[in-house]
């Protein structure tokens, strides 16, 4: 067990850097907001006006409750506080109602709530080895809370999309904290927290389950086994109790198998690459005779909220094929660690490709899932080299292609500067921080990267300056995603490559 | 972290809280009929653009001063001549005469802050980036901090970005001409802080100093021989620069005697509303806005203004080195601003900020409290005088400053 060397005393830059960000987040609160926002009006309105066996089958809103039940209390909660603001906004007919006090409130929950983000950073900076003597812009503890309290991604999503990640965001980090002190009880009982608060999490619980169940349950005593048992169980039975009668709905809301395979802005995962490959055959199928034009299915995958997906030349995927295609891509990972655990390093080495893996393949997968993978990652990046260089590649290419959610003017200059800011910060850090032993991404790479500025420029000033944005409006989201895609497949394969190939334990352990 | 990347991260945190606090209202948004700055500079778009240049100044028909009439001197008209023709581009109806008064939408409101940050970008911060680098004493660490403060210095921010002006061209100017004189190229920095004036006359607050700076510097170069022709060098430029701007005006004799009417509204009185100045303050005590007559009033600013500017003009003349230029520059603004008549309370941009905890409290009272009854005004003018007591003891330690000299100062303030 290593903890790490106590903090130096003077935390005031921690402080600094945490009221900074809640200022700038003040400041956005007049920006445009998706509509996430309605939703989480609706689930305030639905949980205050109505009784809680009502919740999951309330439907005057298109957005319906599809959150687990603890976040359901949760938006409880706050629409006990939301009364002293304006009370319109908990009627439930009053759909899409958004008064300046309703954007007030809401807009300050999420600064609010993100104080369990800056706690848990904070508990993230004390597992890092320190370096003493070192200024403190190469501290690796600076770095890393820059990366996450100022994280781009976490800023347009939470801030301006509007969602509470930087809150769920702050379990996961402190779970995995937990973990890093050897506090496993702790550990688990937040992770079971988390699933019940949003259960997109279940795309890293595998990490979880062996990580827990290799360490702990086979190596002591069964005692152990058990009380991990209880406490994940009786979390359950803590949020999903009041909903035992009605389990089937409650489930049915919360895996809407309904929807197509990608959402209408593909994400940048696998089946992005699959439908332009799709798409790409059809087109040369047909130009070569090869196909014969009337005979092939209509693949229709562009326009539209959610659609059903019919590939033309290659064969269409099922929400199974994609669970088997997601498994298939972490198994090795999992059995890796079964087979020799790295300690904490080794699962959040796993965690990471868990959470990639799933956004890799996953069904209906959106783009804002990309941060659960560069999030955690963050913390690999601060400690080792190449990590860092992975960790530059996915969290450049993963903002980015979060652009698109976006897409008003007023709104651009802000996600230009932010994306410049946070870009120019964690490669300039890591850069001090890895200075021994070269350059940490190579030429390729950087090409690659560059290569966002002209994509940049084509999609946003000058493709709708011409005669194809009105037939092909969604061009620029698909080059975009496609692009992105590589770069996302491309740290994936790197993730699993530095796994597979680390293998010892005592070497520079810096996390145990 | 190399320094190239400090700075451009200072500078991008700089960019984003400007333009976030764009997002917010501007100045007289939503309230009919006069509305305020930012309907005033849309305005002046309208006017220069519909209008010929001889009817700019002038009440007609068709330009009524009395509705935002134009009050900065040639050069801002210039500015909003050139914002008029991208506005006409985008859409007509933004500087339709007559038609356009009022007119508010998004992107109006979008292009409009989109033309501060243009000219912030394109003087004012390159300025403050080259101020930084070549003129702080201290580590690299230290003119990156300086330069970090500068550009989140919130007075500026929220009165460009958030009620609506153009201080940063004129402060970007004046700063280009600073930086001009403190690389030795005077006639550059001339040119520089002369265009600075014909875009504000606010900046007459610094002009003492930079008068008194060179005039110094060519009489210590010897008044007989190479500082004479630096000095009729420098004469020629301003001189050259001030007919530049004003050639249009300068056809009839009529014309420059009425910009100067508009720039310089005497008939306004001493003060208008809250300002932290000695009259508004003193005010509070003495009825001096309708006590003394309105000559009375001018001659008692103009003689206490040049009281308090005389002593640290005096020593510049005297020692013409930057540091004594810097704090000249201080003085002077400070002076000007607490003694002058018409002061506006935007004009503290020129000085310096203030001690936060008496603010706070007071802001935080003026916002939940109810002000009583019989002073509906109150909270406004405590904030005032606190503000002009802080200005007081300011002016009153830099002229010290100036005037003793100590040894061995190094200095980090913020001139502008």
């Amino acid at each position: 067990t290593v903890m790490a060397a106590p903090m130096t005393n003077d935390q005031s830059w921690f402080y600094a850097l945490a009221l900074g960000v809640s200022f700038l987040k003040c400041l956005l609160i007049n920006a445009y907001h998706s509509t996430d926002f309605e939703v989480h009006r609706n689930w305030l309105a639905l949980t205050h006006s109505l009784p809680v066996s009502q919740w999951y089958y309330e439907a005057t809103s298109e957005w319906t409750l599809d959150y687990p039940p603890l976040f359901a209390w949760f938006e409880y909660g706050l629409s006990h506080i939301a009364c002293f603001f304006d009370k319109e906004m908990l009627v439930v007919p009053n759909l899409n109602y958004a008064s300046p006090a309703t954007v007030l409130f809401q807009r300050l929950s999420v600064i609010v709530a993100d104080v369990v983000f800056f706690y848990a950073v904070k508990e993230c900076c004390k597992c890092l080895r320190e370096d003493k003597g070192k200024d403190l812009l190469g501290k690796p503890s600076f770095i890393l809370t820059g990366l996450l309290l100022w994280n781009f991604g976490l800023l347009i999503v939470d801030h301006i999309h509007f969602q509470y990640n930087g809150f769920l965001f702050g379990v996961l980090l402190l779970s995995i904290a937990r973990h890093c002190q050897n506090r496993h009880f702790e550990g688990a009982f937040l992770f079971s927290v988390l699933l019940n608060l949003k259960h997109i999490y279940l795309y890293i619980a595998p990490a979880y389950g062996i990580y827990l169940l290799r360490c702990f349950c086979f190596t002591q005593s069964n005692a152990v086994l058990v009380t991990l048992g209880t406490i994940v169980l009786s979390t359950f039975a803590v949020s999903f109790g009041p909903f035992i009668g009605q389990l089937p709905q409650v489930l049915s809301r919360l895996f809407p198998f309904k929807r197509g395979l990608c959402h209408a802005y593909w994400a940048p995962n696998i089946w992005a690459l699959y439908n332009i490959a799709d798409k790409a055959f059809s087109i040369l199928g047909v130009k070569f005779r090869l196909l014969d034009i009337n005979k092939l299915p209509k693949a229709s995958m562009t326009g539209g909220l959610v659609q059903e997906f019919q590939h033309s030349v290659l064969p269409s995927v099922s929400p199974l094929a994609t669970l088997v295609c997601t498994l298939l891509s972490i198994l090795p990972a999992l059995f890796k660690i079964w087979h020799r655990p790295n300690g904490a390093r080794g699962f959040l080495r796993c965690l990471v490709i868990c959470a990639l893996g799933s956004f890799m393949f996953g069904w209906h997968v959106h783009e804002k899932a990309i941060l659960m993978a560069i999030l955690p990652l963050s913390l690999l990046a601060v400690d080792s080299r190449k990590d860092a260089g992975i960790f530059l590649m996915l969290s450049v290419t993963g903002h980015y292609s979060l652009f698109p959610l976006l897409f008003t003017t007023q709104e651009l200059p802000i996600k230009i500067f932010l994306m410049l800011l946070f870009t120019i910060f964690s490669l300039a850090s890591l850069k001090t921080l890895f200075r021994k032993g070269g350059a940490l991404l190579n030429p390729l790479e950087v090409t690659y990267l560059l290569g966002l500025i002209p994509l940049e420029l084509i999609c946003e000033f000058v493709y709708p300056l011409t005669v194809w944005q009105k037939t092909f409006p969604f061009l620029p989201l698909m080059l975009t995603s496609v692009y992105c895609a590589l770069g996302v497949t491309y740290a994936f394969i790197r993730l699993y490559n530095s796994l597979l190939t680390c293998s010892d334990t005592t070497k520079k352990t810096k996390m145990q | 972290m190399e320094n190239w990347s400090l700075f451009s991260l200072c500078v991008l945190l700089g960019l984003t809280s400007r333009w976030a606090v764009s997002f917010h209202s501007y100045s007289g948004a939503g309230k009919p009929p006069m509305f305020g700055d930012y309907e005033a500079q849309r305005h002046w778009q309208e006017v220069t653009y519909n209008l010929p240049v001889h009817e700019w100044y002038f009440n007609t028909t068709n330009n009524d001063l009395n509705y935002w009439g134009l009050d900065y001197p040639p050069l801002t008209a210039y500015h909003s001549l050139v914002c008029a023709y991208v506005a006409k581009l985008l859409n007509p109806e933004w500087v339709e005469l007559h038609a356009s008064r009022g007119y508010e939408s998004h992107s109006h409101k979008l292009f409009m802050r989109a033309t501060v940050l243009f000219t912030d970008i394109l003087i004012y911060i390159p300025a403050v980036l080259l101020y930084c680098f070549y003129f702080c004493d201290g580590f690299s660490k230290q003119k990156v901090a300086t330069a970090l403060c500068i550009l989140l210095y919130p007075g500026l921010i929220l009165i460009d970005y958030g009620h609506f002006q153009y201080n940063s061209v004129s402060l970007g100017l004046a700063l280009w001409g600073i930086l001009g004189l403190g690389l030795g190229w005077d006639l550059f920095g001339s040119l520089a802080f002369t265009l600075a004036l014909n875009y504000k006359q606010m900046e007459l607050y610094h002009s003492l100093p930079f008068f008194c700076y060179l005039l110094g510097k060519c009489i210590k170069q010897g008044l007989i021989g190479r500082g004479f022709f630096q000095l009729a060098k420098i004469s020629l430029t301003v001189l050259v620069t001030f007919a530049l701007c004003w050639m249009p005006f300068l056809s009839d004799p009529k014309q420059p005697l009425q910009v100067l009417h508009r720039l310089f509204p005497f008939g306004r009185g001493l003060f208008e509303d809250k300002v932290a100045n000695t009259w508004c303050s003193l005010n509070v005590l003495i009825k001096i806005k309708t006590l003394l007559s309105r000559e009375t009033q001018l001659f008692l600013s103009f003689a206490l203004t040049l009281l308090f500017i005389l002593p640290s003009s005096l020593k510049l003349l005297s020692k013409p080195n930057l540091w004594q230029f810097k704090l000249a520059l201080v003085n002077s603004s400070l002076a000007f601003f607490l003694f002058s008549f018409q002061v506006h309370e935007k004009s503290i941009l020129l000085a310096f900020w203030f001690s936060l905890v008496a603010m706070a409290a007071l802001s935080f009272t003026s916002v939940w409290l109810e002000p009583p009854a019989k002073f509906p005004d109150l909270f406004p003018v405590l904030v005032s005088i606190l503000s002009f007591l802080h200005f007081l003891g300011f002016i009153i330690y830099f002229n010290l400053v100036q005037l003793m000299e100590p040894q061995r100062k190094k200095s980090q303030k913020k001139t502008n």
